[in-house]
C-alpha cells in the first residue's frame, strides 16, 4: 500500500540522509495512533450482523454466541463515566461513550440500572454525597435526553465513601470522581443495537 | 488598646503586624494570599487559679484542674509536694493560709473537700483574703458512670464563680470513625461506640437538651435521618427520610423541628420535619440542579445557615427559619475563593464557623454575623468540620496536623489548641451543649 504521505516520508528520509553524507538516515518516525488510546472495553462491531433465524445453526453456538453478545453489551453498560473536579457535567470524551450506553438501553428495553454518583476525597464529606448525587443526576439527565425512560434508571450517591483507588495523587482522584452502573433487571437476553 | 480595636486589626480587613509571640507554639500562622490570618487575642492577664492539695478526692481534683486549665481562661498553678504542708496545714481546719498563695502568685484557691456523702467545693478569693463560694456537689463514686461528669458540672461552676460565665467541661462530642459514632468526654475520656456493628452513620448532631441525637442512616444508597433517644435506646426514622439520601440533620433551639437535606434527581434542597407530630415535612429551598445543605440553627431559631452552590461552588448563606430572605452569608471572589462548607452557628449567636479550601486545603474560619467578616483561625495542615462548644469560645474541628485526621480544640480567643482524640480516623464532629445532670433512672 502505498499511500502519498509515505512517499513524501520516504523521499523526505532519502533528501536528508543524502544531505548527511556519511551519516545514518535519522529513525522512521513511530507511526503515531490515529486515536486516543480507549480507555473502555473494545468498541463492538456496531451493527453486528445478527445470525438469520433461518440460518442452520447449531443450538450450542448459538446459545455460546447470544451469552457472548450478552455479555458484550454488559461490559459496554458498565463502563464507568469520570468527572473534573468539583464538576457534574458529562466529559466531552464520555459522550460517546454514553451515546453507546443510550443505543444499547434502546435495543433492550428490559435494562433497568443504578447510576452511582461518587466523588474523591478532597471537598467536605457531605458536600461530596449531594456532588455524587448530581453527578449520577447529570448522567441520568443525558440518558433521558436520548429517549431512555427516567423510570428505568434510578439515581443513587455514595459520596467519597466507596473509593475504588486509595492513593492521595491526581490519578486516584480521577479514577474517583465517577458515576458507576449496575444492572438491577433484564440482563439476560441482551442484544446489540 | 481597646478590645474592639484589636479585633479591627486581626480581621482580614486589616493588614498589620501581628503579635505572634502571644499566640507562639499554637497555630503556625502564616498570610494568605488576600487572607488575613489572625486570633482575636484579648489582651490581659488571665486570673490564677491554684487547686489546693488536700485528703482524699484526688481524681475529682485531677479532672477539676485539667478542666480549669482546659477552659483556657486561667494561669493554673500545680502545686508540688514541696507546697503540700501549706495545703495540709489548711486541710483539716479550713483556714487558708491567703498569705502564702499570695506569694505564690494566686489570685483564687478551690478547694475540694469531703462533707458527707457528697464533696464541697469552695472558691477562696486570695486578694480579698476571703471565700466567696462555698457549695456542696453530691459526686457520685469515683468508679460510677457518672462521676466525672458531675466534677466537670462542678468545674463548670468553678469557672462561673470567677468568670461570670461557666465553663464546658460538662459536654460531650459525637464523632465517626470510619463511619461508626462515637461519643466521646469534652477532656477526651470516655470513648464510647454508639452504634450498632455494621451500621454505616454520617452526618451526626445533637438535640439542645443533650437528650436526644440525630443522623444518617446510611446504606444501599438510600439515607434515612434516626433520632435516637440517648436514655432510653429508642429510635425514630424522620417523616420523608425513608427514600433517597437524607443528609446533615440539625435540632431547632426547641427541639421540634429537624432541618435536613434531602437529595432528588434534581439537586439536594433543605427541608424541615417536625419531629414532635412526626409529621409535616416542608421544602426551604428550590435550587434546580444545585445543592443545599448542612442547615443550622442561629440560637434563637430564627434563621439558618445553610451551604449552597447555586452559584457554582458551594458557599456559605443564610435564610430565615422559614425559608424566605435567601442570602450569601460569607462573601467570596467568584473563582478565586475556595469551597466553603460546614458552617455552624455559635451559641451566642455572634458567630459561624465553617470550613474554606485555601489553596485546595480546607481550613477553619469564623465569620462574625454583625460585621460579615470572617477570619481564619487554622493554617496547619488540612482543617476541616468546625463544631463549637457550649461555652462560645472553643472550636473542635478535624485536622490531619498529627499525621492522621483526629480531633482538636481551639481557643477562639488566643488560639491555644490541644489534641482531643488519639484514635482511628476522625470525621464530622458535633459539640453538645451543657449537658445538665441526668434524671434518675434515663441517660
Amino acid at each position: 500500500m502505498r499511500s502519498p504521505s509515505r512517499w513524501v516520508l520516504l523521499s523526505l528520509a532519502a533528501a536528508l540522509s543524502a544531505a548527511c553524507g556519511s551519516k545514518q538516515a535519522p529513525e522512521q518516525p513511530a507511526p503515531q495512533p490515529t486515536a486516543p488510546a480507549p480507555t473502555a472495553p473494545a468498541p463492538l462491531p456496531t451493527p453486528a450482523p445478527a445470525p438469520a433465524p433461518t440460518a442452520p445453526t447449531t443450538d450450542v453456538g448459538a446459545a455460546a454466541a447470544a451469552a457472548r453478545v450478552t455479555a458484550a453489551v454488559l461490559a459496554e453498560v458498565g463502563t464507568v463515566v469520570h468527572f473534573d473536579l468539583d464538576e457534574s457535567d458529562i466529559r466531552t470524551e464520555d459522550r460517546a461513550m454514553l451515546d453507546r450506553k443510550a443505543a444499547l438501553l434502546s435495543a433492550n428495553s428490559g435494562l433497568r440500572l443504578i447510576i452511582s454518583g461518587h466523588a474523591d476525597e478532597r471537598g467536605a464529606d457531605e458536600y461530596n454525597l449531594a456532588l455524587g448525587n448530581r453527578r449520577a443526576g447529570s448522567v441520568k439527565s443525558y440518558l433521558g435526553n436520548k429517549g431512555i425512560a427516567a423510570t428505568r434508571l434510578e439515581v443513587v450517591s455514595y459520596g467519597e465513601e466507596r473509593p475504588v483507588s486509595m492513593g492521595h495523587d491526581e490519578d486516584s482522584w480521577f479514577q474517583n470522581r465517577r458515576a458507576e452502573f449496575e444492572v438491577t433487571t433484564g440482563g439476560s437476553n441482551l442484544r446489540l443495537p | 488598646m481597646s478590645h474592639s480595636s484589636f479585633r479591627c486589626i486581626v480581621s482580614v480587613f486589616f493588614v498589620l503586624a501581628l503579635p505572634l509571640t502571644k499566640v507562639a507554639a499554637q497555630d503556625s500562622l502564616r498570610p494568605l494570599d488576600g487572607v488575613r490570618v489572625g486570633i482575636d487575642y484579648r489582651p490581659g492577664v488571665r486570673p490564677t487559679v491554684v487547686v489546693l492539695p488536700g485528703r482524699g478526692l484526688d481524681s475529682a481534683r485531677a479532672i477539676l484542674t485539667r478542666d480549669l486549665e482546659y477552659s483556657d481562661r486561667f494561669d493554673v498553678i500545680a502545686l508540688g509536694p514541696q507546697d503540700s504542708s501549706a495545703a495540709a496545714a489548711n486541710a483539716g481546719g479550713w483556714t487558708v493560709n491567703y498569705s502564702l498563695f499570695r506569694t505564690l502568685g494566686a489570685e483564687y484557691a478551690v478547694e475540694l473537700a469531703p462533707d458527707g456523702v457528697g464533696t464541697v467545693v469552695r472558691l477562696h478569693d486570695i486578694t480579698a483574703g476571703a471565700m466567696r463560694h462555698d457549695q456542696r456537689f453530691a459526686l457520685p463514686a469515683a468508679f460510677d458512670a457518672g462521676f466525672r461528669m458531675a466534677v466537670h458540672r462542678a468545674a463548670d461552676e468553678v469557672v462561673r464563680w470567677i468568670t461570670g460565665t461557666p465553663g464546658a467541661a460538662a459536654s460531650q462530642l459525637l464523632f465517626l470513625v470510619d463511619r461508626k459514632l462515637y461519643r466521646v468526654d469534652s477532656d477526651g475520656a470516655g470513648v464510647t461506640q454508639l452504634s450498632a456493628p455494621g451500621e454505616d452513620i454520617l452526618s451526626p448532631a445533637w438535640s439542645p437538651d443533650g437528650g436526644r441525637i440525630a443522623y444518617t442512616r446510611f446504606g444501599a444508597g438510600v439515607g434515612s435521618i434516626v433520632v435516637q433517644a440517648l436514655g432510653s435506646g429508642q429510635r425514630t426514622t424522620v417523616p420523608g427520610t425513608t427514600t433517597a439520601l437524607n443528609i446533615t440533620p440539625a435540632f431547632s433551639p426547641d427541639g421540634r423541628t429537624l432541618a435536613f437535606a434531602r437529595s432528588s434527581e434534581e439537586g439536594t434542597d433543605i427541608y424541615l420535619a417536625d419531629i414532635v407530630q412526626n409529621c409535616c415535612v416542608q421544602r426551604l429551598t428550590a435550587g434546580r440542579y444545585s445543592d443545599n445543605l448542612s442547615p443550622t440553627y442561629s440560637p434563637d431559631g430564627r434563621r439558618l445557615t445553610f451551604v449552597s452552590s447555586r452559584a457554582g461552588q458551594p458557599q456559605i448563606y443564610m435564610m430565615a427559619a422559614d425559608g424566605t430572605d435567601q442570602e450569601l452569608l460569607a462573601a467570596f471572589d467568584y473563582g478565586a475563593t475556595g469551597n466553603s462548607s460546614a458552617p455552624e452557628w455559635s451559641p451566642d449567636g455572634a458567630g459561624v464557623a465553617f470550613h474554606r479550601d485555601v489553596n485546595r486545603v480546607p481550613q477553619i474560619f469564623i465569620l462574625d454575623v454583625a460585621t460579615r467578616r470572617i477570619r481564619q483561625l487554622s493554617s496547619a495542615g488540612r482543617n476541616e468540620d468546625p463544631t463549637w462548644a457550649p461555652d462560645g469560645r472553643h472550636i473542635a474541628f478535624v485536622s490531619d496536623r498529627s499525621g492522621r485526621k483526629q480531633l482538636w480544640v481551639i481557643d477562639v480567643l488566643t488560639g491555644r489548641i490541644r489534641q482531643l482524640t488519639f484514635v482511628g480516623q476522625v470525621r464530622l464532629p458535633a459539640w453538645s451543649r451543657r449537658l445538665a445532670a441526668p434524671a434518675s433512672g434515663t441517660n
